[in-house]
């Protein structure tokens, strides 16, 4: 009750509010135009009151007015305050204005940065919600440079609300403001991982749109990916993940055989339909990708296309139209999974829904083969004549001309049939693709040399037919086919059985209705008809015909000279003059018709379409260069005293024209001429006469199909395709037959080999051959085209602005702008600078480290800056985080380069890259492995690092020896790899003999973009298992260990991979994997088999291969390491026997294997000790000759924590188990003894572990 | 990518508009028109997933609508968004609109556009997907309604 008197009263105070604006315009419907405009000018008024609220209202109503159409910029400037209104209900009405009707040239986006600001940072979250909404519609360059900064800071906001607002705005700021996607990257990236779900989709949704454009700038986060799409249950996310995933195995076919088993275990186990479609999708770009280097994924295909066949008989026209969809997708690579469909696309063209049919032409033009183009072809055409006057015709007409043109006719066995079809197609009414069948007429006329008899003869009863063509206005569309028919018949009229006839009929006064183009060429080909007809007359000494036919012409060309296209009369005159000569040539019985005919003497041959772009600019020549003087704007001030002239000239320093000498001039003209004898472009004035083309050699050779002329050659009627499909079969069947003599006769001698060569196709279709030779005649280029593939990119993209490394460390420039008061230099704290200067001393000094020094002591300072930030803003670890990032990628570089003295920088890429090899090659559970890949690279360090000698250990000769009994599928991984990193730095040549000491990788190992030197494979956590004579098993050390949420109570999951190699030479085969489970630790079976069956391991092993298989354990408790005995039983083949075989191994789960690398900011650490939940336990470790780093890595690497902090000999480290666990531990070393202190919320689990590491350490 | 939202009725007349791209106010008419002329030809029981539109985007461009009684919502996205996901999102929208205006019809959007607004905001931001929770959606939507309430009779007060 109190609301409606609130609302009357405010409905008072206005003049008129949106819905009486809204209602007003319903009841004036006659005349709606003019009461808006009196509604207009009221609003005008209203917006020239001082009262804010008369205001919003006034600019809630033109938002209105904006939906029907009326240009409101006007009020930009009203617009502008109302945004800027205290109070929420008026700034809500403001931006909602203004994200309607600002765009980037709407000049008062000027006076909003200020107030935008304000709005963002306000302590009420829907006033920065507003703004972040309004902002997002219209954000500029401008605001985006200017309001980065804070929008970065609105992305580590309390409120989910406006964390994920913030987030998905950033994408629009990437777009505008390019410079701020790498200093924002780093937190966009944490954002994946966002607690609430709205904020991780949001970033996935920004990194999905910026990798769709940029997929190899996003390769390395596809660990994260992966994860996320494991472990998310959120469609939406998924569907995201799922289609950023199809975008980037394109690049990385590793990726895809990763990605293959849950994808497919997801299109098994989902419900919804658009993840399932998603999903099959992904797996088909997968499939797309692997369809090279991988033997087969039949299985997969077969279940992507039974699940699209499913699909596309689904009564729900979506779906239908999906599965058609994805299913022309399998097309391009698996074309035979999809052709055993034909019969359910064939039956989809019935469809009465548009998009249906036209997804299944689309289907149909890669579904054609030698064999079934023709079947295909007629359907068609039957489709055709029953979609009378639609838009679905001609849709269908250019369907038929590409699926019949696709890759240089290829699928074209007989060519009368392809330009019979083309005839027919000419009955089409009212199309709009006349040109379209013209040009393929002209193409194959042109190309196909042994069809020109033919064309011509059908071109030519088209003209004689062109007045049904022409008949009404309705087929203006289709006379462009006349155009054809034209020049075919004048360019090959030596094929013209009654060049006569064709001439009368291309001179006849109708031809004067038709465009001004075809009546042009018309003219252009009777000329050349006339030489044709003087030819054959005369040869006939017969005088008086020819001098007939010069009458005609006479006769008939005034009429053309008479016509108002400009083109025509041109062509008609000249011609007609010509004739007139002729004719007086012939009067005096002279023989004219050689000359006649040298004036179109010569081939035209067909160009390709890119020829011109790819003519190479020949040396010397600058295209830029004025060939003359440019139009002085002086020049109309000639008469200027000259001195003032002379005075000016060396000011504006234009070239002056040069004098050219009369021998200078000759000099050019032979180099032009040159050029254009080496130009295709230029038609040569060579002496070869269409006499010489027709002996050609090889031309006779061509076997000319002998005409049935039983088969009318009319236009009208009857379709005569029909006739040529028939005569194809049986030309076919005769074929067939003969192959079969042949093949019979060839038993007793050797085949010479069949007379006719098929153009191309694929062997399966071996038994059709074309009807005769398709010579199908190459586009020329130019001679010595340069070649480039960057003819399609478009130069306007705005993502092409965001093709940007992201794996690259930042530079100190690339910070985000910050506004002036912010950016004062705070003073170094003595901590800082000590650490600089111990960096410094460590490591001797360096002409090109200075430089490096310089950086990093600037990145202190922005250290600092951001520290301040921090403090105001209370997003410590976020920030950190990032600055982290920029140093540690920093340090390092300044490492390698003082030790090792090698010129070369290694990027960070490189750490990058090293580590998705790492997770591609065997890690299934990425983020995990990721730091891990990184640490092992490090590890290995010491005994290469020329530098450091003292580092050199015995371990390390322990992991070589690891590396080379690592089987050999790895090795060939490892090269392979190496081979890459290769040829993406060539720099790197030392490789092998420079590594870089990893002194100050403390935030390195931290972070896991560790910089390294060499691309080292990584070092193997596999050990070995067992081995006999016949084949070795390596387990690695079970490190691969998830948790699977909610499925179990409290129960985990460890993967464990298995490399079998085959070390002998008989093949292996049935190989069972088998384990005694314990009570604790259970193999995980396939549903229905009982307790004690060995699982199938999916391969075979042929002699010296080796494969991986994965096992899945179950897990009760993981306080304790476990031991599990088992036997794997195998078949060994050989040539003449088979044997049974087994082999006994036990499978070692320490304690370490159930831990997860799992990154922890400092703040939180120190919160979880002071927690008390732990218990302490400590251990040390005596005679420790390694550096702290070294230590750290090697507690990284193989017992899976990740460092939280270290300062000096002090680090804090954690690690979390499977089962949720906290590990930390705090490592100090001082001389040989290193002390770890530990605390965990399982003692048993803690002790275990401790005991572990301390045995790694006890081995070297 | 979303690239605009488009609500309009049985007979054409817009009764949303949302562009997440610039188009002057003749040109967002010209799509609308053309828009409708695509979509109002189909029958309600074809697919819902329409190409060939030339106006937005070029080719890289899909329609993609429901027919709710007299209104079409019509999404235009590129190839970035999963079609049947557009459909989904579709129905929360409708959905929220329901729940907001209490059996939401014609009449609700042609009053208020603006609160109509309001809730596409909460969905979609600039041409991405923002929320699909409906009931997160329709708290956010209720929130900031109460803080308008509030400053109406605040207003009043004074």
């Amino acid at each position: 009750m109190a609301l409606k008197i609130v609302k009357g009263s405010i409905d008072r105070m206005f003049d008129k509010n949106l819905q009486d604006l809204v209602r007003g315009i319903r009841n004036h419907k006659e005349d709606e135009a003019k009461y808006i405009s009196t509604c207009i000018d009221e609003i005008k008024q209203e917006l020239k009151q001082d009262n804010i609220a008369v205001k919003a209202n006034a600019v809630c109503k033109l938002t209105y007015l904006q939906m029907l159409g009326y240009d409101v910029s006007w009020a930009a400037f009203n617009i502008v305050e109302v945004m800027s209104s205290s109070k929420f209900t008026y700034k809500r009405i403001g931006y909602l204005a203004a994200s309607q009707c600002f765009h980037e040239s709407t000049d008062v986006i000027m006076l909003t940065t200020n107030q935008i600001r304000k709005d963002l940072s306000s302590p009420n979250q829907y006033d920065t919600g507003v703004a972040l909404t309004g902002l997002s519609c219209f954000v500029t360059p401008d605001l985006a440079r200017d309001l980065a900064n804070d929008i970065m800071t609105l992305m580590s906001h309390t409120k989910p609300y406006i964390r994920k607002k913030a987030v998905l705005i950033m994408y629009k700021v990437f777009l505008k403001y390019p410079e701020s996607l790498r200093p924002a990257f780093p937190r966009l990236k944490e954002k994946l991982e966002d607690p609430d779900p709205g904020v991780q989709s949001a970033a996935v949704n920004v990194i999905c749109e910026l990798a769709r454009r940029n997929p190899k700038n996003y390769l390395s986060l596809a660990p994260l990916f992966f994860k996320l799409m494991t472990s998310s249950t959120n469609n939406w996310v998924l569907i995201k993940i799922i289609k950023l995933f199809g975008a980037l195995t394109p690049l990385e076919p590793r990726l895809g055989k990763k990605l293959i088993e849950p994808l497919t275990n997801l299109i098994h186990s989902t419900s919804a339909m658009s993840l399932l479609y998603e999903c099959v999708n992904t797996v088909i770009a997968v499939l797309i990708s692997l369809s090279s280097g991988m033997p087969n994924h039949s299985a997969s295909i077969q279940l992507c296309v039974q699940k699209l066949r499913i699909l596309i008989e689904d009564s729900d026209q979506n779906l239908k139209y999906l599965g058609l969809l994805a299913m022309s997708k399998i097309l391009k690579t698996h074309p035979k999974s999809v052709q055993s469909h034909k019969d359910l696309i064939l039956q989809c063209l019935d469809d009465k829904d548009e998009s249906i049919r036209l997804r299944a032409l689309d289907l149909l033009y890669g579904m054609v083969s030698k064999k079934n183009l023709m079947e295909i072809v007629k359907k068609l055409m039957l489709h055709v004549d029953k979609a009378e006057g639609t838009t679905y015709r001609d849709e269908l007409l250019t369907k038929i001309i590409d699926i019949c043109s696709q890759s240089n006719y290829q699928y074209i066995t007989n060519f009368e049939w392809y330009i019979s079809i083309l005839v027919e197609l000419t009955r089409l009414e009212g199309t709009r693709h006349g040109h379209l069948i013209a040009s393929q007429m002209l193409d194959v006329a042109i190309r196909v040399r042994a069809i020109r008899v033919f064309a011509v003869a059908q071109m030519a009863t088209l003209l004689d037919n062109a007045h049904l063509l022409t008949g009404n206005m309705q087929r203006m569309g289709i006379c462009e086919v006349l155009y054809a028919a034209a020049w075919i018949c004048g360019e090959f009229s030596e094929h013209l059985e009654n060049p006569m006839q064709t001439l009368e009929a291309m001179l006849r006064p109708k031809v004067a209705t038709l465009p001004g183009h075809i009546q042009a060429v018309y003219v252009q080909n009777a000329a050349k008809l006339f030489a044709t007809v003087l030819k054959n007359q005369e040869g006939n000494t017969d005088s008086t015909a020819a001098q007939e036919t010069s009458q005609l012409m006479i006769d008939r060309l005034p009429l053309f000279v008479q016509s108002a296209n400009l083109e025509v009369q041109e062509r008609a005159s000249c011609i007609l003059q010509l004739v007139k000569y002729i004719q007086k040539l012939q009067q005096k019985d002279v023989e004219v018709a050689e000359e006649v005919c040298a004036l179109f003497a010569g081939e035209l041959n067909p160009v390709a379409p890119k020829a011109q772009k790819k003519v190479p600019v020949p040396e010397g020549l600058d295209l830029d260069a004025w060939i003359n003087e440019p139009p002085s704007e002086s020049e109309s001030e000639d008469e200027q005293p000259k001195a003032i002239f002379a005075k000016e000239e060396p000011k504006h320093s234009r070239p002056r024209h040069t004098e050219v000498d009369e021998k200078e001039l000759a000099r050019r003209r032979e180099a032009r001429k040159q050029e254009q004898a080496n130009n295709p472009f230029y038609i040569k004035a060579s002496p070869s006469s269409q006499k010489a083309y027709q002996e050609a050699p090889g031309v006779e050779h061509i076997p000319v199909v002998q005409i049935d002329l039983s088969v009318p050659l009319k236009v009208p009627g009857l379709p005569m395709s029909d006739q040529y499909v028939k005569l194809e079969e049986e030309r076919r069947q005769k074929e067939r037959a003969d192959k079969k003599k042949k093949e019979k006769k060839k038993r007793k001698e050797k085949r010479s080999g069949r007379g006719r060569k098929h153009d191309s196709g694929p062997e399966s279709e071996e038994d059709i051959t074309p009807a005769h030779m398709v010579d199908i005649v190459t586009e020329e280029m130019p001679e010595n085209a340069l070649p480039s593939d960057d003819d399609d990119k478009d130069p306007n993209d705005p993502h092409k602005a965001l093709d940007i490394d992201l794996d690259k460390p930042l530079a100190d420039s690339e910070k985000l702008p910050v506004r002036a008061h912010r950016a004062a230099e705070a003073p170094k704290s003595p901590a800082e600078d000590g650490e600089a200067e111990n960096a410094a001393s460590q490591e001797p000094k360096k002409k090109s480290s200075k430089e490096k020094r310089e950086k990093k002591k600037d990145k202190d300072r922005d250290r600092k800056k951001s520290k301040e930030e921090k403090k105001k803003k209370k997003h410590k670890h976020e920030e950190k985080g990032e600055d982290l990032l920029g140093g540690q990628a920093d340090e390092p570089v300044v490492q390698s380069e003082e030790t090792n003295e090698v010129a070369a920088l290694p990027t960070s890429t490189s750490a990058e890259v090293s580590d998705l090899d790492f997770w591609l090659s065997n890690a299934p559970v990425p983020s995990n492995t990721q730091e891990a890949a990184t640490v092992a690279e490090a590890a290995p360090v010491p005994e290469a690092a020329s530098g450091t000698a003292p580092d050199s250990e015995p371990e390390e000769p322990k992991d070589t020896e690891m590396e080379e009994t690592k089987s050999s599928k790895h090795k060939k991984k490892k090269q392979k790899k190496e081979k890459e990193e290769k040829e993406k730095k060539k720099k790197k040549k030392h490789h092998h003999h420079h590594h870089h000491s990893d002194g100050g990788g403390e935030e390195s190992v931290q972070n896991g973009t560790v910089e390294e030197e060499e691309p080292l494979p990584p070092m193997s956590n596999y050990c070995l298992l067992a081995e006999n004579s016949y084949i070795k098993m390596m387990m690695e050390d079970a490190d691969e260990v998830y948790d699977i949420q909610g499925n179990l109570q409290d129960g985990s999951q460890v993967v464990v991979s298995v490399i079998f190699e085959n070390k002998c030479d008989s093949f292996l085969k049935s190989m069972e994997f088998n384990v005694l489970d314990s009570l604790n630790s259970k193999l995980q079976r396939p549903e229905g088999s009982g307790p004690h069956d060995g699982l199938t391991v999916p391969f075979q092993l042929p002699p010296g291969v080796s494969n991986e298989a994965r096992f899945v354990f179950t897990v009760q408790s993981i306080v304790m390491p476990q031991k599990l005995k088992g036997t794997l039983t195998f078949i060994v083949k050989n040539e003449d026997s088979s044997t049974h075989e087994k082999l006994d191994f036990k499978l070692h789960f320490t304690c370490t294997s159930y831990l997860i690398t799992t990154p922890c900011y400092s703040d939180a650490f120190a919160k979880l000790l002071e927690s008390g939940d732990l218990k302490c336990s400590s251990v040390r470790l005596e005679g420790v000759i390694m550096p702290f780093h070294h230590l750290l890595a090697r507690i990284c690497f193989h017992h899976h924590f990740s460092v939280v902090e270290r300062i000096d000999s002090c680090a804090s480290m954690y690690s979390r188990s499977i089962q949720g666990h906290h590990v930390c531990l705090l490592v100090k070393t001082s001389g040989q003894t290193v002390s770890i202190d530990a605390k965990c919320d399982e003692p048993t689990l803690l002790g275990n572990v401790l005991d572990e590491i301390k045995q790694t350490f006890s081995q070297c | 990518m979303i690239k605009a939202i488009l609500i309009f009725n049985n007979h054409g007349k817009p009764r949303l508009i949302r562009f997440y791209q610039y188009f002057a106010e003749d040109m967002q008419q010209q799509i609308i028109r053309e828009t409708f002329h695509l979509v109002s030809k189909r029958d309600d029981n074809v697919c819902n997933f329409l190409e060939g539109g030339s106006l937005i985007g070029g080719s890289d461009y899909k329609l993609i609508y429901r027919h709710y009684a007299t209104l079409y919502f019509v999404f235009c996205v590129d190839s970035s968004e999963s079609e049947l996901g557009i459909l989904d999102l579709i129905q929360v929208f409708v959905e929220t609109l329901d729940k907001c205006f209490e059996n939401v019809c014609e009449l609700d959007l042609i009053f208020h556009m603006d609160k109509v607004h309001y809730i596409l905001q909460e969905v979609v931001m600039g041409g991405m997907v923002l929320e699909t929770n409906m009931n997160e959606i329709v708290a956010q939507v209720e929130v900031q309604n109460r803080m308008e309430k509030s400053e109406v009779s605040l207003f009043l007060d004074r």
